[in-house]
């Protein structure tokens, strides 16, 4: 049983002259924990509506979506919201961090919605987990005195700290420069591996989907396995070409790092 | 309540206080229009409050409470009050009988003091112990009378400022006389000094000889100028019509030949004219208190868009729509309500401070100082909270309906 199951997942959205707009128009998907899975496509492709299907914060219009095997359509809002915030981390490319509040409270929100020992020791837990991040000299600064990379690892920190099973994250390089995107996807990888969370990350950047061990493109509102390592080579070795090194330490054909 | 909920209480309120804290400004920007609408209702609930029992007060001090009855007998032929002696008997088998806690007597005339400029007649009402009481006199020096100043031999006199500083008595501490002339001269002793009259206006209060609470002074030849003596009644106010027809067929069984008169001599309209007062004062709060809350209510409208996106996020760490809700309203009664607790507080230390009873009772001691109205205060807090709940309202039900898909989007 996977931990997260599309069946054939539909998604349509009305439009003001009252015709449908189809988004996702059959998608499968399996996720298991621990598993990296990427997804690309075009702006518009309907990436971020497959995201927040998976992550709760979207219903499908058609199929099926299995949350553990347990069908999420039949989920009250009070549990879909607590399912939220217990498996799911989400990483999004504005960072997204409260402003005017430290890293640490940033890094501790999510667990104001957690309950007993979570909820009383978040703030222990906060600092811990932005050590880990290597923001631990950095936790009292406001995200405003933070720089980009610095903003998206609080984030990460953030989405990690209530143990998901799963990371989402929605193009978390976007708004960083190459250098500083490689190394914060290199981080996101390696923290996510550690605690054995799922990472699901959607992406216009092959460099960054070359890290996930599996890859899919979204295109017309269906999900297929990503064609040609060709041309996912081609396209790396040619912004390699022309901006440095996509991945910094990197040396596989992906990217992956060695 | 099991320990999720406990936690989710504790942080619902964590929420909401880390939501005032960060927006300080903006949190002290809303507040000032709730602040200064609680203060002003509050402090002019509480003033009006003891402008009314000033009011009342005062008027009291001419018409007794309500309700009091105004009893006056004379014989129709001579114009003359009955016999002393009668009078009280009668009114003595009255009072015994309906078992009325509340009587005095009162009788109006002039009497000669010895002053400092030469032998002057001022008004003079002789009266019961009781008369104080009854009509709330309340002396700003020394004390009104007791039973035990009737068989003193030294008349005991209450007497207003303007006779006292006449005397050129500043203060009571030390035994003050004045002699009052007539064929029998006698010494009496000032036993407190009233704040009552206009400008030269002399009063003197004397107290009644002898007898119970209703005995009557001796009327004399100042009967016929200013009335015969009166008795009055302290009786329940729903009873009143009812105790006037017994007194007057009770009084005149027992004194045939005489004409008795009942009438009420309170302000009846003045329980009404306070409510009036009072109703205005509360219109006048409510209506402060409600533009407060408009501009709290206008300031949480503005800046819950501004936190639209924030909003989306907490949905994204797991925050439920109630929990949205809880913590967008709370953050608002939070804050209101310290507001409330801050407008009452500086409320009961201006009221506290203020000669109130030089601006609303002319300087005389409220007799029931109702002191900072309790209920002015509670109201405030109450006022308070309530309208951080309803100003909370509708930017709670924005955030709670706004689409997280699209607050987080952008």
């Amino acid at each position: 049983m996977s931990l997260l199951s599309l069946r054939g997942v539909r998604r349509e959205v009305g439009l003001p002259d009252g015709s449908r707009l189809p988004i996702l128009t059959g998608v499968d998907l399996e996720v298991d924990a621990g598993d990296h899975v990427a997804v690309v496509g075009r702006s518009g492709s309907g990436k971020s509506t497959l995201l927040n299907i998976l992550g709760l914060l979207d219903s499908p219009t058609g199929g099926a979506y299995l949350l553990g095997g347990e069908p999420t359509d039949r989920l009250r809002a009070r549990r879909r919201s607590r399912l939220r915030g217990e498996v799911f981390g989400f990483v999004f490319q504005q960072f997204n961090l409260l402003p005017r509040r430290t890293a640490v409270e940033n890094v501790a929100a999510p667990l104001l919605y957690a309950s007993g020992r979570a909820y009383l020791t978040r703030n222990r837990a906060a600092r811990e987990m932005l050590d880990r991040v290597g923001l631990g000299a950095r936790a009292d600064q406001v995200p405003e005195r933070l720089s980009g990379g610095e903003q998206q690892r609080v984030a990460i920190a953030r989405a990690l700290v209530r143990r998901p099973r799963v990371v989402l994250a929605d193009e978390p390089t976007g708004a960083l420069d190459v250098e500083t995107g490689a190394r914060v996807m290199a981080l996101l990888t390696e923290v996510t591996a550690e605690t054995g969370a799922a990472l699901v990350t959607i992406t216009h950047d092959l460099s960054v989907a070359a890290l996930a061990d599996r890859r899919y493109s979204l295109d017309g509102g269906h999900l297929a396995p990503l064609a040609g390592d060709a041309h996912l080579l081609a396209a790396t070795a040619s912004r390699s070409g022309a901006d440095g090194p996509a991945v910094a330490g990197t040396d596989d054909a992906w990217g992956r790092p060695a | 309540m099991g320990a999720a909920g406990v936690t989710g209480v504790l942080g619902a309120l964590a929420e909401a206080w880390g939501e005032v804290r960060v927006h300080k400004s903006r949190v002290v920007l809303s507040l000032v229009g709730v602040f200064l609408a609680v203060f002003a209702m509050t402090t002019v609930t509480a003033l009006g409050q003891l402008m009314a029992q000033a009011q009342q007060e005062q008027s009291e001090r001419w018409g007794g409470r309500p309700a009091t009855i105004s009893v006056q007998a004379y014989d129709p032929m001579t114009g003359m009050p009955p016999a002393g002696d009668t009078w009280d008997s009668a009114v003595a088998t009255m009072i015994e009988r309906y078992r009325m806690t509340g009587a005095t007597s009162v009788s109006w005339g002039d009497g000669l003091y010895r002053l400092p400029g030469g032998a002057m007649q001022v008004q003079t009402r002789t009266v019961s112990p009781s008369y104080g009481p009854l009509h709330r006199i309340e002396p700003v020096q020394g004390r009104w009378f007791r039973e035990g100043d009737r068989t003193s031999l030294s008349p005991a006199l209450v007497v207003n400022e303007r006779f006292g500083e006449m005397l050129g008595i500043t203060d009571l501490s030390t035994p003050s006389t004045v002699m009052i002339g007539g064929p029998q001269p006698v010494r009496a002793t000032i036993v407190g000094i009233v704040r009552e009259g206009y400008e030269q206006e002399l009063i003197v209060y004397r107290v009644a000889g002898g007898g119970g609470p209703w005995a009557t002074a001796s009327a004399g030849s100042d009967a016929a100028m200013y009335g015969p003596p009166s008795l009055e009644l302290w009786v329940p106010p729903d009873q009143v019509d009812e105790v006037m027809s017994t007194v007057q067929h009770d009084l005149g069984l027992a004194l045939p030949d005489v004409e008795v008169m009942v009438s009420r001599l309170d302000n009846s309209e003045l329980e009404e004219s306070m409510a009036l007062l009072r109703l205005a004062i509360r219109g006048a709060g409510i209506v402060v208190l409600v533009l407060g809350g408009l501009g709290v209510l206008n300031i949480g409208l503005v800046t819950v868009r501004q936190r639209i996106r924030e909003i989306g996020v907490r949905r994204s760490f797991g925050a439920s729509s109630g929990r949205v809700f809880s913590a967008v309203m709370l953050e608002s009664v939070c804050a209101t309500a310290v507001a409330g607790v801050l407008a009452v507080g500086a409320s009961i230390v201006l009221v506290r401070n203020l000669p109130l009873q030089q601006m609303l009772n002319g300087g005389v001691p409220l007799a029931d100082n109702p002191g900072f109205p309790v209920a002015a205060a509670v109201e405030g807090l109450v006022a308070a909270t309530a309208v951080g709940a309803l100003a909370g309202l509708l930017p709670a039900i924005i955030a709670v309906r706004a689409k997280v898909i699209d607050a987080i989007r952008f």
